[in-house]
């Protein structure tokens, strides 16, 4: 109950926050763009316009989740709104967690919002809906889910240290996590040191790749039921460890 | 203390949560494999993703050409026919970064291989190479491993010879070009070019072991070419008399020689009854594709 | 009953970058609060009012020592829902209306759903919040109207226990006398007020007792009465003639001489001894007034001490 107060407050936050409205206005330019993009070139309008777009959407997406991640309880701390807060009947996971779930639903509805911008835009190139265009709404579900992994460890950073930190490492954890598949091989591959490291980077960072099916989907190639069904559980399960982990640090935190 | 147990109950959330995101994480990554590598080329237009890398097409070609060699490593372990998608990774690897020397080495043994040891594509293996020379025109290592491909997997011993010769002449080019060049254009039986090219070694290089070598192919082609004469000049005895000469002496007696004729050591040519030529010491000419004695064989020289 | 008990609360803060230095910024602090009562805490910016608050209030974990508040810990959830905590200078949500922030804190605090909007606009009436402040976004408050968004936020969800962090600061000398009226209802209605602040006269006029803190360390705890009588009365003389002046300086009191006219505070014992000497050199005697002794001079007597002590 609690829980859903403070994330209802931190969406309200997140929606009154003019940068959310700029990144999105940039993410539905992106789209415009790629419609533009699509009438000069020849046989590739749809993977075009469907790569660009999904990448659009991931990439403010994740730039929404990590800028406003950092501050999501570093400001309160910063401002010592938590005081008021924490020295009410309310637990310190419960605040966590109602926290990364106000800035999930933030996320989910400018997810929903911009694959609307996204499928309209199909729809006034292709003039009609394809059996392929499912996947490319998994695809878009895929982001979201990245974007529910990139809030969780973010706000386990900024539970640690300042907010520009924060959001350096979290954009590090990001870019390697988008390259873990050649971690991945890099681990089976190499010896020594290296394979320690590699071994240990490539089950630490989370596996955004697995989550990036833009290029299969703009191909129109299917997405499989049960690569959807390991892919949620995956995110649900690495997010929960991340904010857990979030969780147990602020529990022994002193707020200044 | 009542702190004890949320942080407890969190403790223990962050491992399990973990835990099992890292079983399934084992799944995910299971099942896609090489679809994987499948979908990392469906931009398959270097040019573009060039511009997608922001400029960081070293870094990009790198993680293609990481890519190369796990999309072989892993199909070699498991002594795979197919390597369909070899080139297109090695393609846009050495678009992405065309100075990137090891993928284009690397990558043409890789390619030209039969399989189950490569990929069986040795016309792909060359085009790859002449591509790397193509924008690396001064790194001999590609004329060599080029002039191999030609020799060994294409058969074209007159092409490889001319590839050898190109890279012979480089600044910082190894010594053994020149030789490997004349010895295909003798193998290619382009025998001129060969004697040139073995004069061109034997007068330039500084290795003795290379220059004695060298020595040695000329000798063996001049050896060539004087029992080719001889040969002929026998066949047009045969002609005239009906039979085969006996000794050098019929042949100077009927006005076709002037005395014994001598191998380019100094030592007598011999002829055997039938109207054979054959050299004394043919480890002394030991590059002779004529007048060897029967079941002789050369002993390998290793080269320097 | 106990509203407050601390067994020897103690903190040190790690400063430096390798956090290696010590810092104490509280000494062990043994204090007991009864219930129904106005306490005060005060003392000089930089005291440790605030490191103490903090302690209570667990935001902060004390190195050694503990404290009960309400009989229980304030770790539990069911003991945060009857206290209430203005922290020194109030910083809020400001995006959020002061009615939509007051609605959130009672979602936080265990308000029913339906007495909330009430209870709301009730809190903010008696805050003395202007009827067309209550829907503007906080970003556009004065200082003094967040302070009265702060007090109510305390006392939103009507428990037993109110703290109060500088809840003075910020207000002008209306707002002042406002907040000092509506400590004094709480007390009224039966809660226990524990404020902390470093302006005497408030202290003086409200509190029951006050405890006094300078450096990270208690100095003193007691009803305001017993410590003001404890310092003993002085005597204001004001007197005319120069004649006087060189022998009363001579005996250590200061003088205030405004042309002809000069005046001096003196203790009561040193009165007789005054008087002589002005009857000697002929000074003409104008009134001798007997002067209260107030919080400030207790208090400044401790710090005195103190620092007195340290040098």
């Amino acid at each position: 109950m609690r829980i859903g107060y403070i994330a209802a407050n931190t969406f309200r936050e997140a929606v009154r926050d003019r940068v959310l409205y700029n990144l999105i206005v940039f993410a539905f330019l992106m789209i415009g763009a790629s419609l533009v993009l699509g009438q000069i070139t020849i046989g590739v309008e749809r993977e075009l316009l469907v790569n660009l777009g999904l990448a659009a959407i991931a990439f403010f997406g994740v730039l929404i989740a990590i800028f406003i991640g950092i501050g999501l309880v570093s400001k309160e701390i910063d401002k010592r709104t938590v005081y008021t807060v924490l020295t009410r009947p309310v637990q310190r996971w419960q605040f966590i967690l109602g926290k990364y779930f106000g800035l999930v639903g933030t996320l989910a509805v400018n997810t929903f919002f911009m694959g609307c911008g996204l499928f309209l835009a199909l729809l006034y190139m292709t003039h009609k809906f394809e059996r392929a265009d499912i996947y490319v709404l998994i695809a878009i579900f895929f982001v979201f889910l990245q974007m529910v992994i990139v809030t969780s460890f973010t706000m386990l950073f900024s539970s640690f240290s300042t907010p520009i930190e924060s959001a350096v490492m979290a954009f590090c954890f990001f870019v390697i996590g988008s390259f873990s598949t050649d971690l991945h091989s890099l681990s089976a591959s190499a010896k020594g040191i290296v394979k320690v490291f590699a071994t240990i980077a490539a089950y630490v960072v989370p596996n955004i790749s697995a989550l990036n099916v833009s290029t299969a989907v703009a191909h129109g190639e299917a997405v499989a039921g049960a690569t959807v069904a390991l892919n949620l559980g995956y995110a649900l399960l690495y997010s929960g460890a991340m904010v857990a982990a979030a969780a147990l640090i602020f529990q022994r935190r002193n707020m200044k | 203390m009542s702190t004890a147990r949320p942080t407890v109950t969190l403790t223990l959330a962050v491992g399990i949560l973990f835990s099992c995101a890292l079983i399934l994480l084992h799944n995910i990554d299971a099942r896609r494999g090489s679809a994987i590598i499948r979908e990392s080329l469906y931009i398959s237009s270097p040019a573009a993703l060039k511009r997608m890398s922001l400029g960081y097409n070293g870094l990009l070609a790198d993680i293609y050409w990481t890519r190369a060699v796990q999309y072989f490593g892993s199909h070699h372990a498991r002594s795979a026919e197919e390597y369909d998608l070899l080139y297109p990774l090695l393609d846009i690897t050495t678009q992405l970064d065309p100075k990137l020397i090891v993928a284009y080495r690397f990558g043409a043994t890789f390619l030209a291989e039969r399989p189950p040891m490569g990929a069986g594509q040795p016309e792909k293996a060359v085009q790859l190479v002449r591509n790397g020379i193509q924008h690396n025109p001064d790194d001999w290592h590609l004329y060599y491993d080029l002039g191999f491909l030609q020799a060994w997997n294409l058969h074209d011993y007159v092409g490889a010879s001319r590839t050898f010769a190109n890279g012979a002449v480089l600044p910082h080019t190894n010594p053994v070009m020149g030789v490997l060049a004349a010895s295909y254009a003798t193998k290619g039986g382009d025998i001129s070019t060969a004697m040139l090219l073995w004069q061109t070694t034997y007068q330039n290089n500084q290795n003795e072991m290379i220059r004695q070598n060298a020595l040695q192919h000329i000798q063996s082609i001049q050896s060539d070419e004087a029992v080719t004469e001889l040969e002929e000049v026998i066949s047009r005895y045969e002609e005239q008399t009906g039979h085969a000469p006996e000794s050098f002496l019929n042949l100077v007696y009927a006005g076709m020689l002037k005395g014994t004729p001598l191998d380019p050591t100094g030592q007598p040519y011999e002829l055997l009854p039938g109207g054979k030529i054959q050299v004394q010491d043919p480890d002394s000419l030991p590059f002779i594709t004529k007048g060897a004695p029967p079941g002789w064989k050369r002993k390998t020289v290793p080269l320097p | 009953m106990n509203a407050i008990a601390t067994f020897a609360l103690e903190k040190f803060y790690l400063t430096g970058f390798w956090r290696k230095h010590p810092k104490q910024a509280l000494k062990p602090l043994t204090l007991e609060v009864p219930e129904g009562e106005i306490f005060g805490y005060l003392g000089p910016n930089g005291a440790g009012k605030t490191t103490t608050l903090r302690l209570l209030m667990g935001l902060v974990k004390p190195t050694a020592g503990s404290s009960k508040i309400l009989n229980g810990t304030i770790e539990d959830p069911a003991i945060r829902a009857q206290i209430g905590f203005l922290p020194e200078q109030p910083y809020f949500y400001d995006y959020l209306t002061a009615v939509e922030l007051l609605t959130y804190y009672a979602q936080l605090s265990g308000v029913p759903a339906g007495e909330r909007q009430r209870r709301v606009a009730s809190t903010l009436d008696r805050v003395g919040l202007a009827k067309d402040a209550v829907h503007t976004q906080l970003r556009k408050f004065s200082k003094g109207m967040l302070q009265r968004v702060g007090i109510a936020q305390a006392i939103l969800h009507q428990p037993k226990l109110v703290f109060l962090d500088e809840p003075m600061s910020g207000l002008d000398p209306i707002g002042r006398r406002e907040v000092r009226d509506l400590i004094a209802s709480l007390k009224d209605e039966g809660k226990t007020v524990f404020f902390s602040t470093h302006i005497l006269s408030d202290a003086e006029a409200l509190c029951d007792r006050v405890a006094i803190v300078a450096n990270g360390e208690l100095r003193g705890v007691g009803a305001v009465a017993e410590m003001t009588s404890s310092l003993g009365g002085n005597m204001e003389v004001v007197w005319e003639g120069e004649g006087a002046n060189e022998a009363i300086k001579a005996l250590g009191r200061e003088l205030r001489v405004a042309g002809a006219i000069t005046r001096s505070v003196v203790p009561e014992s040193m009165l007789n001894q005054v008087l002589d000497i002005l009857r000697a050199k002929n000074a003409r005697i104008i009134s001798v007034t007997p002067v209260r002794a107030t919080l400030e001079d207790y208090f400044l007597q401790k710090l005195a001490q103190t620092s007195g002590g340290a040098d």
